[in-house]
């Protein structure tokens, strides 16, 4: 049996799957964009520079 | 049912049936509470902080959808309105309701103290354990005042929108809280009287059943008066203002009349013109709620631009 053979498995939870794996990649990306935000938030160098700007 | 149809492979549960756990149509009631209540807050919120809070106060709010449907499947499976719900109907397995429930309400919960503030999580956790447990578990099969107190659950989200906005608890989120929590019964026990359910057979006090349809309309007249003087007085703090105290004073006159029309009324009455009274005041009701936060909301806009607020 080769490796790549389709269960069928796979194709009902087909919805479920893709449900759950767009939205961990939402959620990393969610976590990436708050992580910047507060970084530039807490750094007192960058906050002066966008109060310049 | 019959048994081929258990392991028919519609029955498997897709990505729909977990999200239709969660309640989505009281998430969004949840969402834009939430949302005007950190958007008429007197602080700046960065709008990914502000997007990713609401999104977190929501998924709580589903998380303890999961959590009551977990829990009340056994009535669910009685009650028509409910029987085809994820958990009754087969398609998840109560456990998975469960799993589900507690892992998303941790997740929200830590999720927004990293966000916002230790003071918004630790209300939506509050209001996580209040729904699940205070109301779900215990007092919701036990006294017919469940929806006075189930209405204290769904009145928390816009106070923890104001809290993960400002980090504080003032006399605005608490009015914000008192328009709904006041406005709940009226809204659900003139719903009661025209849908009849069973809720008897799934055992389920409620008031129509067990103190009867006069004192459920008697009540509904209460709760609508006691409602009029919060909803003004939110218009009297730093959020309100002209253009919210005139519709709410409009609005308010006009459900106090239907509360009246109601209450004047008798189950004769009632169904010899299909419960019209109670389905109008019900469907006014929906909306009454969601002006009274959209004008919160017009205010904020106009004080961006120096008009509105007092």
């Amino acid at each position: 049996m080769g490796l790549a053979k389709e269960h069928e498995i796979h194709t009902r939870r087909l919805s479920r799957n893709l449900g759950v794996g767009l939205l961990l990649a939402f959620f990393v990306a969610l976590v990436f964009g708050l992580t910047v935000v507060k970084v530039k938030v807490l750094d007192p160098k960058i906050a002066a520079q966008e109060v310049q700007q | 049912m019959t048994d081929t149809s258990v392991l028919d492979q519609d029955k498997e549960a897709g990505f729909g049936d977990y999200v239709a756990l969660m309640k989505p149509r009281v998430m969004s009631l949840v969402v834009f509470t939430a949302l005007v209540g950190l958007l008429v807050a007197p602080v700046d919120v960065h709008p990914l902080v502000g997007f990713a809070s609401i999104l977190f106060i929501a998924i709580g709010a589903g998380a303890s959808g999961a959590l009551n449907m977990w829990f009340d499947a056994d009535i669910d499976r009685i009650m028509n309105r409910t029987k085809g719900r994820p958990v009754p109907s087969g398609k998840v397995a109560a456990e998975e309701a469960l799993a589900l429930g507690v892992a998303l309400s941790g997740m929200a919960v830590v999720m927004l103290g990293l966000t916002a503030n230790l003071l918004a999580a630790g209300l939506l956790a509050f209001t996580i354990f209040f729904y699940a447990v205070v109301y779900t578990m215990w007092l919701k099969r036990w006294t017919p005042q469940n929806i006075v107190i189930g209405g204290a659950a769904g009145a928390f989200p816009p106070m923890i929108g104001w809290a993960a906005a400002t980090g504080s608890i003032t006399v605005e989120s608490a009015l914000m809280f008192a328009v709904i929590f006041m406005w709940t019964p009226p809204h659900f026990w003139a719903l009661a009287l025209f849908m009849k359910e069973d809720y008897s057979n799934a055992g389920v006090p409620m008031l129509t059943v067990t103190h009867g349809r006069r004192v459920t309309r008697n009540h509904i007249l209460a709760y609508t008066l006691l409602l009029a003087p919060v909803a003004l007085g939110l218009g009297m703090t730093s959020i309100g203002g002209p253009v919210y105290m005139v519709a709410s004073l409009m609005m308010n006159l006009w459900f106090l009349k239907g509360a009246m029309d109601i209450q004047g009324r008798n189950e004769v009455q009632a169904v010899a013109d299909g419960y019209k009274t109670e389905k109008a005041f019900f469907r006014f009701s929906l909306i009454y709620l969601f002006l009274h936060f959209g004008m919160l909301l017009v205010e904020a806009t106009l004080r961006g631009f120096d008009m509105g607020g007092w």
